[in-house]
This record gives C-alpha cells, structure tokens and sequence, in this order.
C-alpha cells in the first residue's frame, strides 16, 4: 500500500476545471517531483491534496484512508503538510511564535531545540517578526513548520523560487538530508535540474493531464519530452 | 482658558478615551478575524449599562453590577454568535451590515418596550463620588477610577492575546487564517470565544460608562460610530491600534469640546479622514488587509 494513493481526481477553481483524472501514487521514503510548465496544475494538485481544493470527483487516500473532502486542518492532522509557494510566514507574530503556532495540534511535535539544530540561522532570529525575515529565512520556516509537525508527508511548493544561488543549495542540501532521514516528499520546481537531482521518481503534468510516470534518469533519457514540457 | 480647564479635559479625554479603546477592541477583533463588520457591537455596549442598572438598583452594589454586565452580554453573544452571526461568517459584507444593523435595532426596541425610552440616571457608587485634589486640579475620582479600571482590562485582554494558545491563533488568524488552518488548526472553533469576549468587554464598559452618560436604549449608537473611528485611526485588527486610536479619539473630542462643542464630532471625523489620506491601513494596521 502507498502512503499517498490519488485516483483520477478533478479539481476546478469556480468553473474553470484545472485538473483531469490526475492519478498518482507515492511510496513511504520516496521523494516524489511533480514538474511541468507554469499553469500544468502542479500547485492545484499540490492544495488539492492538502485540503486547501476540494476535488469534485476522484479519491485521494493517505495511509490508507480517504482524505478528499477533508478540511486542511483535518488533513494537517493526520500528517500532510503542504509548504506553500507563497511561504505564507505570519508577519506580525514573532519566528518563535510561528513554530509554535505550528506545533500547537502536532500529535509528536518536535522541540524548538531540535528545530534550531537544523536551522541555527532561525535560533538567532527567533524574536523577530516573521515579516522582518528575507526570503531565504521565510523559506527555511516554513518548512521548519512541517518539520515541527513532524508530519509524514511534506508537499513542497516551488521552495527555491526567487532565492539566491548560495541559499538555494542550502536549501537543496537540507532537502536532501530529510529524504535520506526517510521522509516522505512531494516537490513542485521550476528548477528542473534541482528536481531531477533530488527526486526518486518524477510526474510531468501538461493541462492538468499527468502525462508521464518515470525515474530521472529515464526522463534524461527521452530530451525531446523534456523539451516539450520543461522547456530544458 | 485657563490651563487647569485644559489639564482636566485631557483627563476627560483620557478616561472616554479608554472606554471607546475597550468597545473597539472587541470590534477591531472580530472584524480581523472574521472579517465580520458587527453594527450590533453598541448594542452590546447598551444592554450591559442596562443590566448593571438593574443590579445595581436591587444590590446597591457597584461590583456585582459589573458583573451582571459582562455576563447577561456574554450569555447574549453566545446567543447572537450560535443562532445568527455564524450563518453569515461567510457572507459578503453587505450582508453581514444588515444583519447585525437589523439585529441592534431589534435589541434596542426591546429594551425600549421594557425600560421605556426615557433616560435614566446611573448612580454613582459610593467610592466613586468626591473629588481627589491633585494639587493643581481638583478632579472627579470616578473618572480617574474608571481610567484605572480600563487599564486593568486591557492589561488582562493584553495577556490573553499574547501569552495564551487562544491569544497566538487569533493573533496569526488576524493576518492569515488560511495558514492557520495549513498548519492543523480549526480556526472557526476560535470565532465563538472571540465574538463572545468581545461582546463581553463591550457590555462590561456599559456599566463603567453608564454613571458618567446614563442610561437610553440610543446610547450604543454614538459609542459604535466612534468605536468604527477609532478602528480606523488604529488600524484594522490591532491591539495597539485600538488603544491609540481610543486615547486620539477621546482627547480629540475632549479638547474640542473646551472652545466648540458642537465640533467635537466634526473633529473626530476631520482626524479620521487626515489619517486616510496619509495612512490608508491605519496608524498600526499593517498595508494590504482587506
């Protein structure tokens, strides 16, 4: 059984219908891209599964039990936890505060101890306000946040967007260590070369069709789709 | 004018000033949070100055009076929020207006059909009469109390919004209530206790006010339509905002109110503009709300 098992599911905002009979799967410890042009529907998919968009048809099941229909919160609690794109850091309660506020319905939440080990640079800047933050500390809170959850399944949204180079590899490398720990992940990335070098298995999405299933290294294989979806 | 006649009215000042904060604190919370535009927020103000009038006339005592306000308004905020209010949480605005501008005109017309609409005269509790000389001024204690008063409120309401569990979902509610739900909590849970404290805090500062003004079924009015100006002045969904904006606005009438009475309101509505102008999101809100 998969942790995440998605089937055929259809996602409209208003009435534009955004996602057609996307299904996929994702595996305990894998760590799952989710590539394709700007407009594919890889953010929808991504509050799709987190409870943010409700699908109108299909299932989505997490560890085995269905979650479509579920409010954010509820999915929250079971161990999703999206990091959206927008980052979303709540700017005037403090960097501490914003952990906290994280942790508050985590059934296992983490210490604040073992959050600044991982991200010291957030230790120093803890009593200020989560609007003071630049973009690369933004970054590194809200995924501090699913990490305090310790939640099973983290959906990272375009995490490297707008960041600088030195940040970015920063960021790639604590990505990497949380897979290698055995968490489960989704990522969404413009950044296709950083995606493919992170991820065990990718999807490309075109239209809100999911229109390939495969290994990097497989996708390496075939330039011309690359070219046509990624535009790499 | 002497100087005197000025210092007192700053007092003056200084002791509406701390009311409106209070009543707008429940207005400005309720609006952040829920987006909700309460126009039955002075009604609550209203009945609570009631409610102490009738403790205080059988129990003589001024303790038990309070109380009295913030409870029956307490019990009447989990009625309004439980049967009315929470099916319009996701209403727009224009809706929520008639709502709650129908529901104030309901209250007060039954208050007035009990009560009648004559105003009546709050006594001023025992420890309240005289007068403290302050060297250079005798002054009236019950206003120097009620400024002690407000300040003990706000200190408590202060407590609650930054050192409890409730206070951080409120405050992050305030600037994001989609991240709050992301992050595993059930935001609408907290609405009730919200609207319900605010409500109380409303109706616990009718019964401090009510020896100063008395008591009518209107004088939620004028209250509501200052405490919107002070949320303004402050800036929406602010704590500190609501405490600035209530002092600003209660030296503003004050002060007017020494050369030009009839300006007083004039005044008020000049600042609110000039901060419009020159700081749309308020003195303390932050840009982009809304």
């Amino acid at each position: 059984m998969s942790l995440l098992e998605v089937e055929k599911i259809h996602t409209y905002y208003g009435d534009s219908h955004i996602l057609f009979d996307v299904s996929l799967h994702v595996e305990e410890g894998e760590l799952v891209a989710l590539l394709g042009r700007n407009g594919s529907g890889k953010t929808t998919t991504m509050k799709t599964l987190m409870g943010v968009l409700k699908p109108r048809a299909g299932t989505i099941r997490f560890a085995g039990k269905p979650i479509a229909g579920l409010p954010a919160y509820e999915v929250a609690r079971r161990g999703v936890q999206l990091v959206p794109d927008e980052r979303r850091i709540v700017p005037s309660i403090t960097v501490e505060e914003n952990l906290k506020l994280a942790a508050l319905t985590a059934p296992q939440a983490w210490t604040l101890g073992r959050i600044y080990e991982l991200f010291p640079r957030l230790e120093q800047r803890r009593r200020n306000m989560g609007r003071a933050l630049s973009g690369g500390e933004q970054q590194m809170l809200a995924i501090a946040r699913a990490l305090i959850r310790d939640a099973r399944l983290i959906l990272l949204d375009e995490p490297f967007e707008g960041l600088a180079p030195i940040i970015v590899q920063n960021l790639i490398a604590t990505t990497k260590l949380l897979a290698e720990q055995g968490r489960t992940i989704v990522i969404v990335e413009q950044n296709v070369r950083a995606a493919l070098a992170l991820a065990h298995r990718c999807y490309i999405l075109s239209k809100g069709h999911v229109i390939y299933d495969g290994t990097p290294q497989a996708l390496q294989r075939e330039p011309e789709l690359m070219h046509r979806y990624l535009g790499v | 004018m002497n100087w005197h006649l000025l210092i007192a009215q700053l007092l003056n000042g200084l002791a509406l000033g701390s009311i409106l904060a209070l009543v707008a604190l429940g207005l400005t919370i309720t609006f952040g949070l829920l987006g909700l535009v309460n126009f039955a927020h002075g009604v609550f103000f209203m009945v609570g100055a009631y409610a102490g009038l009738v403790t205080f006339e059988r129990t003589n005592s001024f303790a038990l009076a309070l109380l009295a306000g913030a409870l029956v308004v307490l019990a009447l905020g989990i009625v309004v929020e439980r049967v009315l209010i929470r099916l319009f949480y996701r209403r727009p605005p224009e809706d929520q207006i008639l709502v709650t501008f129908g529901l104030a005109i309901v209250i007060v017309e039954i208050v007035r059909a009990i009560f009648g609409g004559k105003t009546q005269l709050f006594p001023m509790p025992p420890w309240g009469m005289g007068a403290t000389n302050l060297g250079f001024l005798v002054y009236p204690n019950y206003r120097l109390q009620v400024i002690v008063i407000a300040a003990i409120t706000l200190t408590a309401i202060y407590l609650v919004l930054y050192k409890t569990r409730l206070g951080l979902i409120v405050r992050a509610g305030i600037d994001d209530s989609l991240i709050v739900n992301i992050l595993g909590i059930d935001v609408t849970k907290t609405l009730l206790a919200v609207f319900v404290i605010g409500a109380m805090v409303a109706g616990f500062s009718g019964v401090i006010d009510a020896p100063i003004v008395a008591v009518d079924p209107d004088m939620g009015a004028s209250v509501l339509v200052e405490s919107f100006v002070v949320v303004v002045i402050g800036g929406l969904g602010s704590f500190t905002g609501s405490i600035a904006g209530g002092i600003i606005a209660g030296e503003i009438i004050s002060i007017t109110t020494i050369w030009a009475p009839d300006y007083a309101q004039v005044m008020l509505y000049l600042a609110m503009a000039l901060v419009l102008i020159l700081r749309p999101q308020g003195l303390f809100g932050t840009e982009g709300r809304l």
